[in-house]
């Protein structure tokens, strides 16, 4: 039995739900994977092979497995910063986000983005400025509409971000033209080190679209998480924008800057772990209704493994971007000067690195 | 000198809360040995003043401790300014004169600076941090339609004089595209505006005490890299720097330099290796004040040398070289042996790996200075 809030809706998401055998392999292998990446992650990061910045998903896992469940593969989605296990479920491979992170060649963007800027076809990044990503996907879900593609566009948001004008000029404009978007608010009840309730005089976010409906699932429920997002994509195709709250809770700190215990306690985060956390929870369900065995369960720990350590390596080994790449991708080819401007007159070549970009 | 050492000199008390949080920063400052430059501490002629041993941070706090002390209409306000900053700039200032003077805002640029310029539109004093300059452009039409404007529009019944905005801002060695901007050049075009940039403590303190009692609204970029890295004798006593007045560094009568913040530092090198190698004596100049800029001084000294080179961490592409470039040309055309050289970042968003490549480092900057005394 799964439960959710509604605001501005008579009926929700199905509270009842169906859990084959493949589905329950296919999410647990999603959440460990995701689990073990960041974890990959942190690691390169200690060692400094990685720099700059570096936000961690670690414990958020079943708001991307669950969301990511119920997408069809013509459905899009744009995400904020903190987005390694979304670039993951959307198709970038273990190695090419490690390798982005250590800025090889063979990373999702060569190299040049580092980890905010992931994206592959449908996933639209990867933003770095906050709450900026919320507009980009209203336009996504107008050419969706536009483009008569059956498509419904994911924009997902932080608690911090919600705060951010521009979001809520969105709302406006997707209920006015009747948009299919859903607006994701992941609540990890942080953003950065102030409390949701220190920045938000309404925490309720699900209720801040005000005449946009909206639904709060509990964001550690892989389940729930689908169930709401299946709703949603109806939703958003038949009666417009609607509003997703995921309410969830990340064990890391903001970045690999921050260590995440001076504005919350280590009991707090301690209490999350031992009893809402997302793969534990999932874990009980695959053991208590059968589905998975704890031989299978283990057989799938281990293929991850396996994965994350060639991910590892890639990262490790792979070679760098060479520098002529450094003036690349800054215009489409048909710039007329295809010559950068620098210094001492050294002009640049400019070049494009790919024929083809992931949109039509 | 290590800043835990620097920490118990200070009188202050650093909060429990910041030093916790900040404590894996600390053993990020190893990446200090890769930065593209070396510090040059300015120093201050012997007097009777007291001075004591402080960072770029602990020198700005120093600043606003001493502003919202003497001024009880000040308010200082940003992103998680109250426990201190994410860089450390307010630590103890919200125990210190309270919760309704000191305060965090939700995450909102364009709600903070609108915010920021109706209080000092009250003619309370508002200091409002953007927490990166990459963050500004939200607020970028508040400042440049509201705050620059707000004078001349109300034919000076109104203005936001009292009103700073401190950004962090420049490169820091792993920023990438959205954590290592200089934006300088977009505010510079708008006249109403006060636009400076530190490269030191005792400037930053000085400056920022300038812009908060300056009857103009101000903006001061401070290079985030300087924070930690720079470290100076500062006097403890509240001091005003001029604006609008450039500092020259070191006198030279082969060519003139010119660059603010980090870039400052840079150049200096640069006139070091230039003596040594090419017996060259560079005029070193510290532009300060990007707007008003100090045309007067910087034209003399074009006069005198005869080359100049410009250097900034910003897209060559109408940096605010090109603006300088442009009136030195008009005003010193007899007088110029070379062409105004400018060394700067690429036209091309700041990138991630490539960052060393980018920036305006010793090496490029020196081959210019070689190009133009050989033209």
């Amino acid at each position: 039995m799964l439960d959710y809030k509604l605001h501005k809706l008579e009926m929700g998401p199905d509270t009842l739900v169906a859990l084959t055998e493949r589905e329950a392999a296919l999410y647990y292998r999603q959440l460990v994977a995701i689990r073990r990446l960041e974890a990959a992650a942190a690691q390169l990061y200690r060692e400094q092979l990685v720099r700059g910045f570096c936000h961690l998903y670690t414990g958020q896992e079943a708001c991307a497995v669950g969301l990511c469940a119920a997408l069809r593969p013509q459905d899009n989605l744009i995400a904020g910063y903190r987005i390694h296990g979304w670039a993951y479920l959307m198709g970038v491979t273990a190695a090419a986000v490690l390798a982005e992170l250590t800025g090889r060649a063979s990373g999702c963007a060569q190299g040049k983005g580092g980890s905010m800027h992931m994206y592959a076809p449908n996933f639209y990044g990867g933003n770095g400025i906050v709450g900026a990503q919320i507009s980009l996907g209203t336009g996504i879900a107008l050419a969706n509409k536009y483009r008569k593609n059956g498509a419904v566009c994911f924009a997902l948001y932080g608690d911090g971000a919600a705060n951010q004008g521009q979001i809520f000029e969105c709302y406006n404009m997707a209920q006015l033209w009747k948009l299919p978007i859903v607006f994701v608010c992941e609540n990890n009840n942080y953003g950065m080190g102030t409390s949701a309730w220190r920045a938000s005089s309404n925490t309720n976010y699900y209720t801040r679209g005000d005449y946009l409906p909206g639904v709060w699932v509990d964001g550690q429920d892989v389940l729930a998480v689908r169930s709401a997002t299946r709703f949603a994509i109806e939703h958003a195709q038949q009666r417009g924008p609607l509003v997703l709250e995921l309410c969830t809770y990340r064990y890391a700190g903001h970045s690999m800057s921050d260590p995440g215990t001076s504005y919350r306690t280590r009991e707090e985060v301690q209490q999350v772990r031992q009893r809402q956390d997302a793969i534990e929870r999932f874990r009980k369900i695959c053991l208590e209704m059968s589905l998975l065995t704890q031989t299978q369960l283990l057989g799938i720990e281990r293929t991850v493994r396996d994965e994350m350590e060639l991910a590892i390596k890639a990262a490790r080994t792979d070679v760098e971007l060479p520098l002529s790449h450094l003036c690349n991708d800054v215009y489409a080819g048909s710039y007329a000067q295809l010559q950068l401007r620098g210094v001492l007159g050294h002009n640049l070549e400019h070049a494009r690195s790919r024929t083809e970009s992931c949109h039509e | 000198m290590p800043p835990d050492l620097c920490d118990k000199i200070i009188i202050m008390k650093v909060s429990s809360l910041a030093r916790g949080l900040f404590s894996a920063i600390k053993s990020n400052a190893a990446s200090s040995t890769r930065s593209h430059f070396t510090y040059y501490p300015t120093k201050f002629s012997p007097g009777t003043r007291d001075v004591q041993k402080m960072n770029m941070f602990q020198a700005i706090n120093n600043a606003m401790d001493q502003a919202l002390e003497q001024d009880s209409s000040a308010l200082l306000f940003g992103e998680d300014v109250g426990f201190g900053g994410v860089f450390r700039c307010s630590v103890n200032l919200r125990d210190k004169y309270g919760k309704d003077r000191v305060f965090n805002t939700p995450l909102c640029e364009q709600g903070i600076a609108g915010f920021a310029i109706g209080v000092a539109n009250t003619g309370a004093t508002a200091i409002a941090e953007i927490q990166f300059a990459d963050y500004i452009f939200p607020s970028f039409d508040q400042i440049v339609n509201e705050a620059a404007k707000y004078r001349y529009r109300s034919g000076g019944l109104f203005d936001c004089g009292s009103l700073t905005f401190r950004v962090p801002c420049g490169a820091v060695g792993h920023g990438a595209l959205y954590h290592s901007q200089s934006p300088e050049a977009y505010f510079a075009h708008t006249p109403g505006l006060r636009v400076v940039i530190p490269r030191g403590p005792i400037k930053a303190k000085g400056l920022l005490l300038a812009c908060i009692r300056d009857a103009n609204p101000c903006i001061m970029f401070e290079p985030k890299t300087l924070y930690r890295a720079a470290v100076e004798d500062v006097p403890t006593e509240a001091y005003a720097e001029d604006l609008g007045k450039c500092d020259i560094l070191r006198e030279g009568k082969d060519v003139t330099l010119v660059g603010w913040g980090t870039q400052v530092h840079v150049l200096l090198e640069v006139a070091d290796l230039a003596k040594k190698q090419l017996d060259i004596d560079c005029e070193v100049i510290d532009l300060v004040s990007i707007l008003p800029w100090d045309t007067q001084t910087i034209c003399n000294s074009v006069n005198k040398t005869g080359r100049v080179l410009i250097a900034h961490e910003a897209p060559f592409t109408q940096g605010f070289g090109s603006e300088m470039a442009a009136y030195i040309q008009e005003k010193c055309f007899l007088r110029l042996e070379a062409p105004v050289k400018r060394v700067t970042g690429w036209d091309t968003p700041f990138p991630h790996v490539f960052e060393p490549f980018y920036l305006p480092d010793k090496h490029r900057c020196l081959a210019a200075l070689k190009e133009i005394i050989n033209y």
